[in-house]
Parts: C-alpha cells; structure tokens; sequence
C-alpha cells in the first residue's frame, strides 16, 4: 500500500520535470546534471574500493573460513551491516574530510558508502561460495591445481551469477544512502570539481530541494526521486529477473 | 579434513590465505577506527558535562554558555522507534504468517516481491513522501481530529494548543514502521518456515484449527526466532536517519522533550544530520559525535541481542536453514 503510494506520487509528480535540460544543466539552471553525475562517480568510486575488498573476504570466509578468526570476523561483518549509516558518515568525516584530505572530497564519499558495502558483499560472495559443491573443489585439487588457482578460476566462476547479484543488489542499496554523504561530499550545484571539493548526488539533492522552503523546489525533489527511483528499483528488478532466468531448469 | 591436509602441502597457498585472510580483516579495521573516533571525539564534551551529557535537556552552543544534554534525543529515538514497532510488527507479522501459512504459490511470489522492493526504496523518498504527501494526509485525516477532540489528554497535545502541523513524532514513528515491514517481514517469514510440519501436523490432529495452529504452536515454537526479527527491525529504526530528519519536525533543547505525538521532536541520527556540520567549535563538534557514540552503542547492544535470539531457533530447527 505505502509502495504503490509512494510510487504514484514519484512518478505523477516526478514525470513532468524529465526533459533534456533538467538531465544536463547544472543547479544554477534548472537541471540536476551535477548530481547524476555525482551518483556515478559515487557508485564508481564505491565499487573500486569496496568490491575486490568485499569479494576477497567473502572468499577468505568462504574457502578457509573453518576457524576460530573467520568465525569472529562473520560477527563483525553482521554488526557492520546494521551499524547506523550516520555514525558511518562520521568516522568518514573525521578521518578523510578532517585527518587526510582536508576538505569535503568524492572519495570521503566513497569510503564511508565502502564501508556499508564491504560487509554486505562479503557476506553474500560467502553465501554463493558456499553453493558451489566441495566436489567440484576437490576435483580441481585432484588435478594437481592449487588452492589459490582452484578459488579464482573454478570456484568462483562457478559462483559467478550469485557473486554478481548480490554485489549489484549492495550496490543498489548505496547508492540511495544519504547521511553518510551529507557529512563526506556535502552536495554542490556544480559538476565535479576535483577530490578536493565538495561535490553532489541524487539523494543529497532530493534531501535539500524537499527542505527548502519553496514549493516549487520542492516539486523539482520528485523528478530527482524519479531518477533515483529508476536507478535503483531498475538495478534491483534487472538484476532479479536475470538471476531467475538463470536458476530456473 | 582431506581437503586441509592436502593444502598444506602445496606452496603459493598460504600466501593466498594469509592475503586473503588480511584484505578480510578490513571489517575488523573499520569497526576499530570508527570505535577509536567516536570515543576520542567524545572525550571533550563528557569530560567537561559529565553525567550532564546523558541526563540533561539543554542543547545549546552559545560561547560561555554551553551546555549540552542528549536526553531528549535519546527518548525521541526511544518514543519514535517504539511507535514503528508498535505498528510495524503487528502488520509484518500478519504478512509473514500470510505469505508461509495461507497465500498459494501464485499470491506470495508477487507479495514477497513486493515487500522486497519496499526494502529497496531508499530512505531519502520515504522521506520526501513523509514530508510532502504523507504529512498533509496525516494533519487533515487523523492529527486535526484527535486534537479536537482528545487534545486535553497530554500525548496529543500541542504547544499553545495549536493546530498539530504533521511534522511530530507520530510521523516519524509510521514513517519508520514502513521501513522495519520488509525487514520483520522477512526475517519472521523465514523463522515460520523454519517450524517443522510436525509441530503443525501435531496440532492439526488434535482438532485445532488455523487461527490456533498459528497461534499456539507456530509463534510460540518460532518466538526466540520472531522475537530477534523485532529487535532487528528495532536496530533498522534506531539507526535510521535521513527520513526521520525529514519528518520529526526537528526541536532543539527542552522542547524536544517528546511529551506529545503532535509535537516536533528530535531522535539522535536527525540530531547529528541536521547540526554535525553547522558545528564550529571543538566542543560543539564533540557534543555530536558524543551522540554518535550513545547512538552506537545502543544499536549495537539491540543488533547483538537479536543475533543471539535468532541464531537460537535456527540451530533448533537443526540445519534446514544454514
């Protein structure tokens, strides 16, 4: 119920802002360019950091994952998951924007979104590895191919769809989170200016134009929701379908 | 075992273990550092407030004149997460029970479908529908009369007796039991299915009907199990920010108290995102990281207890889950 309201609105009142403008132009004339532009280079950034962590150590837990150390890394993965994504944005904010870089940066952006994500793709890389059955192992291993070869060119591959999957799904979800960035990138109503400046993203410009106290900004919010929406729900969907396309026999 | 012993032997593989058992330890990094920040960031402000910091009510940056007290965003985190868990549950619960114990195949495919994208929508449009569809709704439909007619009773009073504006903790606390549905949902779906058929059976045989199956046998036998789903939609509440922000009306100081549903009030994560970088001064700042830190560890105790919990009923079912 609360969806199909919620959707409704997005679309009905999001729909009549979409025009080539309002995807190009910057802040100052009526378009959301800088922060579409953000989100990518968010979730760009996010990806290169948090991925290969994410997946290494979802193979670490996975493949050699049978001791007292792994056991107590999963309980600190499953409380990195839940940990408020505000208290995220803090950390962020004073190691990065504050200790490291000195200013408002993309990439003390993308640390703090890293940190929601490594968890979430370490856990799910675990899961579809654990999928794979310990024959398949064992059969590499019986060919005299090592351990480590056996992971990334058997096991892995074997688990690729499920890997994938969840790593899109994670990074569907970031891609939405707000306060982590409001205290890292700050938002902006340029382009990209360097990772030494501020910068913007959808749901940061949708939090600020909601709030302002001018109706007609805040009816500009809905099309970037719209946007945003789409983004989102058309990854979580697509990424969906395939894998069930793929499962079914 | 086989599988151990024949590692050992080759060369090249302990590299990758201990690599890959390095890159692994990033979640234990980022879990010290942000422990490290937030307890050195909230050094100054409980130093200089001590027990003031958590009993006080005063919020206020004034040069010479500070004084910072956190219980009113405490109890407003409190009051708000209360209310999504006072309506969430009941609600997820009954999708749970529907989705394992009555919907056929073709109903609950769509259903579960559904509340999966609930969990996708990100919380920045839950809070713009909060704010400018859901509120004026809200205000019209349900605030505007209980006021009218209840408002001498202290909870749904307003300051002056004013008209209620929808941006209070009532808002805050339905906004949130939306966003903790897919969560409870889930998870208690998953603890009903992990009931076994005898229990159900059992029950059945002895004459009970559904609504008694349900009731008697599978809640109880899944409660530990429904219990954690609770505490984990609870741990989703009280972390979440950004919609919270958009909705509760943001008070500062005594009059975020949260005394009534219809007034603006303030939880801990709103706190933090509103003030944190309007803060300029080093004890300013450490004030809300102070927050932060209280914020932390009351949701890290609730996430913990709901592991416990969980963890509990699906090692009773014995390996079907996990």
């Amino acid at each position: 119920m609360p969806l199909l309201s919620i959707l409704y609105e997005v679309i009905s009142r999001g729909a009549p802002f979409l025009s080539l403008q309002f995807f190009t132009n910057d802040a100052l004339h009526g378009g959301i360019g800088p922060s579409i532009q953000g989100t990518l280079i968010l979730i760009g950034l996010t990806s290169l950091i948090g991925v290969p962590v994410g997946i290494l150590s979802g193979v670490y837990l996975a493949e050699f994952g049978d001791n007292k150390y792994a056991s107590f890394l999963r309980t600190i993965n499953d409380v990195l998951t839940e940990f408020p994504s505000i208290v995220v944005g803090i950390t962020a904010y004073t190691v990065i924007v504050i200790g490291i870089i000195g200013s408002y940066s993309p990439i003390a952006g993308a640390v703090a979104l890293s940190f929601m994500l490594i968890p979430i793709v370490a856990r799910t890389t675990e899961e579809s590895l654990k999928l794979v059955p310990d024959s398949v192992r064992e059969a590499s291993l019986a060919l005299g191919i090592h351990k480590w070869k056996t992971t990334l060119r058997i096991v892995v591959p074997a688990a690729k769809s499920g890997v994938v999957t969840g790593t899109l799904l994670a990074i569907a979800r970031i891609a939405g989170e707000t306060a982590p960035i409001l205290l890292t990138i700050l938002g902006s109503n340029y382009f990209f200016q360097g990772f030494r400046s501020s910068m913007d993203a959808l749901p940061l410009r949708i939090f600020r134009d909601a709030r302002w106290d001018d109706p007609r900004v805040q009816a500009e919010a809905w099309g970037v929701a719209l946007i945003l929406i789409l983004i989102v729900l058309s990854l979580n969907i697509g990424v969906r379908l395939v894998a069930r396309g793929r499962f079914k026999r | 075992m086989r599988l151990k012993s024949l590692k050992k032997k080759l060369t090249g593989d302990n590299t990758f273990r201990v690599l890959t058992a390095i890159i692994a330890a990033s979640a234990i990094i980022i879990l010290f550092v942000t422990a490290y920040v937030l307890s050195t960031g909230a050094v100054p402000v409980v130093q200089r407030f001590g027990l003031y910091f958590f009993t006080g009510t005063s919020w206020n940056p004034v040069e010479g004149r500070e004084l910072y007290g956190a219980l009113p965003y405490v109890l407003g985190t409190l009051v708000t997460s209360g209310i999504a868990l006072l309506i969430g549950v009941p609600l997820s619960l009954g999708i749970a029970i529907f989705l394992v114990e009555m919907a056929p195949k073709k109903v609950r495919v769509p259903i579960s479908y559904l509340v999966e994208l609930l969990a996708a929508v990100p919380s920045v449009i839950y809070g713009l529908w909060g704010l400018l569809v859901f509120r004026l709704w809200l205000q019209q439909n349900i605030e505007i009369p209980i006021h009218n007619y209840l408002g001498w009773i202290p909870i749904f009073a307003t300051e002056g007796g004013g008209v209620p504006v929808g941006l209070d903790l009532f808002n805050g606390g339905i906004i949130l039991a939306i966003m903790i549905i897919p969560t409870v949902a889930s998870v208690s779906k998953e603890v009903i299915s992990a009931v076994p058929d005898s229990i159900r059976e059992g029950a059945y045989s002895i004459g009970a009907t559904k609504w008694e199956v349900v009731r008697h046998w599978v809640l109880s036998y899944g409660r530990s199990g429904i219990f954690g789903a609770v505490i984990l939609g609870l741990g989703r509440a009280v972390g979440e920010t950004i919609a919270i922000t958009m909705v509760i009306g943001n008070a500062i100081g005594p009059n975020a108290m949260p005394t009534s549903l219809f007034q603006p009030a303030q939880t801990m994560a709103s706190l933090i995102a509103n003030g944190f970088l309007e803060a300029d001064k080093p004890l300013d700042k450490s004030a809300y990281i102070g927050v932060g830190l209280t914020l932390l560890l009351v949701s890290l105790l609730i996430n913990i207890i709901a592991h416990v919990m969980v963890a509990r009923v699906l090692k009773i079912k014995g390996g079907a889950v996990e």
